[in-house]
């Protein structure tokens, strides 16, 4: 297999092994809670382009993931497009209302950026819940997943799981490749001491549009894959609760390191599908990873395996 | 009968005074956010969860204590407020080198396992708390009839935010704390313990949230809910007021609160994200926010 | 896939061979309950109807023709997306063979689309609205204890005939709330009543001051609630406290549970007409098994009728997969259908073409403080709606099973 070159040679064999792994986990894991977690690593793997590699905190992700979870259901179900053009169609979506809010939010920083898009986020829920094409709480349902390029049946769902490990593979090389470019390196400069990377003339809020569209992008295409995956799209996709969801699995699994999203991801599906049974819990669990990881660990759980991952050069 | 845009002024006036009920919640959460961003920089976010537990330390007195409504209107915020200081001194305390985000993350996390608790304890459907046979009764305005506790409502809030507002604008112990909002070095060397006014602080405005939650108790359910369904608005009104700013707290809580009830008159279901509107608005225009200084 | 298909085969030869034993795959029977634990709807369905569905495995005796049954249970929060996960999860892992309960339509919608797809039973219980039983119909989905037609029909129906001609709706905005309401209208209309108008509020809604007030200046004789749980419960308190009832207006809840008149307590509910599927102080059956319940749940509570129509579903469900000796889904379902339904809960229920469970409904009227005998002693029953008045009809359906 031919990595992209951008990958050195002592990583190689470490991105083969999670490969491999995504590739033979669904026959020991219920593949569909693997879908999952695969849809929500993507997202917060998008989101973590943002607060990982600018320094902003979004308080408003639900909004790319959910409405272009909303638009891919409905070309799917009301128009019968085949998946990967309702796909595209979400993350169109996606892209665009992540150039608006992005335009509007990047002119204001910390809590101010963070207010700004939970509030044009709740405007994104306001129209969700008044739109038909929604059909409010009931949400779409019953999307049918249809065949890829017409050939391959995503109804079955090793079929479906195949498509989503690959967009997902393929999506944290791109963004892997994104942060390390030049381009990355801008950001991370802008993160890190914005005056500074002004006066060395960079156009800064270009910059950070550019990250936002591309994060809400991500978000929408993390959106599109989840309403194929449970054939469904609904207002807890808009809500502000899946901002906040998105935030923990960041801050769980690691800010600004490129698998950490995807592990937190991973840890917050399973918490919600191991204590489903016991109410509140799931909430109260939830919270208390919040306190510890703000506490004792805020570089996550990556953040934790670091030392040991660069050690062995798989992390640069 | 005059109407103003097709409704009847009278119809007018009752939701006017209707809003600007609901404002004076808005003004009391929101004084006590913007306290506690002014001196701890920190993004309260369990704000809402502990105007919750203050309704619920007042059901819990009057059902398990027989303590009544006026008793209870001085033990919850103690009882809430004492709680703020043990978080603050144990958690908080620890955050404050770091870039403010991680305060609205311990507090989010926080909000959920206090209503996760009271959610395991007592349910979600909401425990009655009756009005005060004090207060109970109503008015006939001509235009209205208005609940004497509503009344009561109004008028508490104004008499708490303008003392408040007093206290931080007019007294020495006020002028401690602005200056320790704008230096805590220098304040700190003048020989004033800012650790602990930064705790009492903490203290004291998560104290008026147990308070509102207290007033709110005969009005709606004392359910575990009552907060996260608030918490988002009033931040909203801080943003708007400019976070920190005291009196822009107090003033953008009551002004909200009107522009939410006509909201209801003319387009009741987009009553719930109208201030999100005027937040975006606000925020692109003033950056700083209606009374903030500087962004 | 194959390899379970393999087995299943397998297992079926070896059963055919002259063992008396029915056909359940896994050799077992698994009844899984998905509910509302945390949320709003958890006094009204929650724990409780987990309570009453290991009543119905018990009182069947624990085992179906030898096999043992197995009850799972888990929460929902009321939202369609994770109601849809763990669904998949249970048919797909769980080896589950019908879900039971499922409040809340939105749930309930996603719960239908995946055991229509999986061809497992569906039992809802506690979900409301009508599509439940028209365009989302299934061969193995069935809605047992109330619906959005019947709160209408019970409800609109007696208050119009009351003299309440004029109304005015507060209706939860969204698709719950409208369907309650244009289905009232209809009643209304039909009645020779008239609509002043109505309302939509945000869901959920904690302020109902302001809506009050409009329906207050319309005049219309009636404000009819076009929601549930925590919207309802305030909207009259707040009624009462601006002093809409005093001055004549009357409160017409449309969908009020038991749970719902405990949390306002009689002094505020009072005289209240309503529509129920189920009281439990109405014969000795009914006390028998609602007091049985209730020490189940620690004491101090009686069941809604969401609770008491689980533990009918789940008994009948299980009657019948004993009657078609196999637990495979539309098998079960057409036993379902074939079998006339006989307990405390529907004395002479049926199960029609589309899924609707066909059993009388009840008007009742909340007492006033002074006629209860105690905590729990709350409803009037005014009249007995015999079924098949009491639900749409048939004819009416947009169910394509149905046959025309």
């Amino acid at each position: 297999m031919t990595l992209p070159p951008f990958v050195t040679s002592r990583q190689k064999p470490f991105i083969l092994a999670l490969l491999g792994l995504g590739v033979v986990l669904p026959f020991a894991v219920y593949p569909v809670f693997l879908m999952k977690g695969l849809c929500f690593g993507l997202f917060a793997a998008a989101f973590n382009l943002l607060l990982g590699y600018v320094g902003l905190l979004s308080f408003g992700h639900a909004m790319f993931f959910g409405w272009s979870a909303y638009l891919t259901a409905h070309a799917a179900k009301e128009w019968g497009l085949t998946p990967e053009l309702a796909i595209l169609m979400g993350v169109a979506l996606a892209t665009a209302l992540g150039a608006v809010v992005g335009w509007l939010a990047i002119r204001r920083q910390g809590i101010y950026f963070a207010m700004i898009t939970l509030a044009l986020a709740q405007l994104g829920f306001f129209v969700a819940v008044q739109a038909p094409m929604t059909h409010g709480e009931d949400g779409i349902q019953g999307v049918p997943r249809g065949h890829l390029f017409g050939l391959f049946d995503l109804a079955d769902t090793m079929t479906m799981y195949y498509f989503v490990l690959a967009v997902f593979v393929a999506s944290l090389l791109f963004l892997y490749r994104v942060v390390n470019s030049p381009f990355g390196q801008v950001l991370k400069a802008i993160r890190d001491n914005e005056p500074r990377a002004i006066s060395l003339g960079y156009e800064v809020s270009r910059y950070k549009l550019i990250a936002f569209v591309l994060s809400a992008a991500f978000a929408g295409l993390a959106g599109s894959l989840k309403s194929l995956v449970f054939q469904l799209a609904s207002l807890a996709d808009v809500s502000w609760h899946m901002s906040g969801e998105v935030v923990l699995m960041t801050l769980l699994g690691g800010v600004g390191t490129v698998l950490g999203p995807t592990v937190g991801a991973f840890l917050v599906v399973a918490i919600q599908d191991f204590f489903a049974g016991i109410g509140s819990w799931v909430i109260i669990i939830q919270g208390v990873i919040f306190v510890v990881c703000v506490l004792l660990f805020r570089s996550g759980m990556i953040g934790v395996l670091a030392p040991w991952l660069k050690r062995r050069g798989i992390t640069g | 009968m005059m109407t103003i845009l097709g409704i009847p002024t009278q119809a007018l006036f009752g939701q006017l005074l209707l809003g600007l009920i609901n404002g004076a919640f808005y003004a009391m959460l929101s004084l006590g956010l913007a306290l506690i961003f002014g001196l701890l920089n920190i993004i309260n976010f369990s704000h809402g969860a502990l105007y919750m537990m203050g309704a619920f330390v007042a059901w819990l007195a009057l059902n398990f204590l027989g303590l009544g409504y006026w008793p209870a209107l001085i033990v919850a915020p103690l009882v809430v407020a004492l709680a703020g200081i043990v978080i603050e001194r144990t958690m908080l305390c620890r955050l404050y080198k770091l870039d403010h985000l991680y305060g609205l993350l311990l507090t989010f996390g926080l909000a959920l396992i206090i209503e996760g608790l009271f959610r395991e304890g007592y349910g979600v459907s909401g425990q009655p708390y009756s009005v005060p046979s004090e207060l109970a009764g109503g008015w006939n305005l001509g235009f209205m009839f208005l609940p004497i506790y509503r009344g009561w409502v109004v008028v508490a809030s104004l008499v708490l935010c303008l003392g408040t507002w007093y206290a931080i604008e007019k007294t020495k112990l006020g002028a401690y704390l602005r200056a320790a909002t704008e230096n805590p070095t220098l304040v700190q060397a003048f020989g004033i313990n800012v650790p602990v006014m930064i705790t009492l602080t903490y203290g004291f405005g998560v104290a008026l949230a147990a308070i509102a939650g207290v007033l709110a108790a005969p009005i709606y359910q004392v359910s575990p809910k009552m907060g996260s369904d608030l918490i988002i608005v009033v931040f909203a009104v801080v943003v708007i007021g400019g976070m920190g700013s005291i009196m822009g707290s107090i003033l953008t809580g009551y002004m909200l609160g009107l522009v939410e009830g006509l909201t209801k008159v003319f387009y009741p279901e987009a009553a719930s994200t109208v201030i999100f509107m005027v937040m975006v608005v606000v925020l692109l225009i003033k950056p700083a926010g209606l009374f903030g200084k500087g962004a | 896939m194959v390899m379970k298909r393999l087995l299943l085969g397998a297992a079926a030869l070896a059963l055919s061979t002259g063992m008396a034993h029915a056909q359940y795959s896994d050799g077992k029977v698994k009844i899984g309950v998905l509910t509302d634990l945390s949320g709003t709807y958890s006094d009204l369905a929650g724990k409780g109807t987990i309570v009453a569905a290991q009543m119905a495995i018990d009182d069947f005796g624990g085992k179906l023709n030898g096999m043992p049954i197995e009850l799972i249970s888990a929460d929902h929060q009321n939202k369609a997306d994770i109601a849809s996960g763990i669904a998949r999860k249970w048919y797909d892992t769980e080896q589950v063979d019908a879900i039971a309960e499922l409040v809340t339509t939105a749930a309930a919608i996603a719960v239908r689309e995946v055991s229509k797809e999986k061809g497992k039973i569906d039992l809802v219980s506690g979900a409301a609205s009508t599509p439940l039983t028209n365009d989302k119909c299934s061969a193995t989905g069935f809605h047992w204890t109330y619906d959005t037609y019947a709160l209408a029909n019970g409800t609109g129906d007696a208050v119009v005939k009351n003299g309440g001609k004029t109304w005015f709706f507060l209706t939860a905005d969204y698709a719950f709330g409208h369907n309650l309401q244009a289905q009232t209208e209809k009643v209304v209309k039909a009645n020779g009543g008239v609509v002043k108008g109505a309302v939509k509020h945000p869901f959920p809604n904690a302020d109902f001051s302001s809506f009050l007030l409009q329906a207050q200046s319309s005049g219309a004789q009636i404000i009819g609630l076009a929601n549930a749980g925590a919207d309802t419960i305030n909207a009259i308190k707040q009624a009462k406290e601006f002093g809409i009832t005093q001055s004549g207006q009357q409160l017409a809840g449309l969908l009020v549970f038991i749970t719902d008149i405990h949390s306002l307590g009689l002094e505020t509910a009072q005289g209240m007409m309503l529509t129920t599927g189920f009281y439990w102080d109405m014969d000795d059956q009914t006390r028998a098994w609602s007091k049985r319940w209730s020490e189940k749940m620690g004491g101090g509570k009686m069941p809604s009728m969401v609770h008491a129509g689980t533990y009918s579903q789940v008994l009948h469900y299980l009657k019948s997969a004993a009657a078609a000796k196999t637990d495979e889904g539309i098998k079960v379902a057409d036993e379902m259908r074939k079998l006339p339904i006989a307990d405390f809960f529907a004395k002479n229920g049926k199960i029609r073409a589309d899924g609707r469970m066909v059993h009388d409904m009840y008007l009742a009227q909340v007492k006033k403080p002074s006629e209860s005998k105690g905590p729990w002693d709350y409803y009037k029953i005014v009249r007995t709606i015999p079924g098949d008045q009491a639900y749409q009809p048939l004819s009416e359906s947009t169910c394509p099973l149905v046959k025309k």
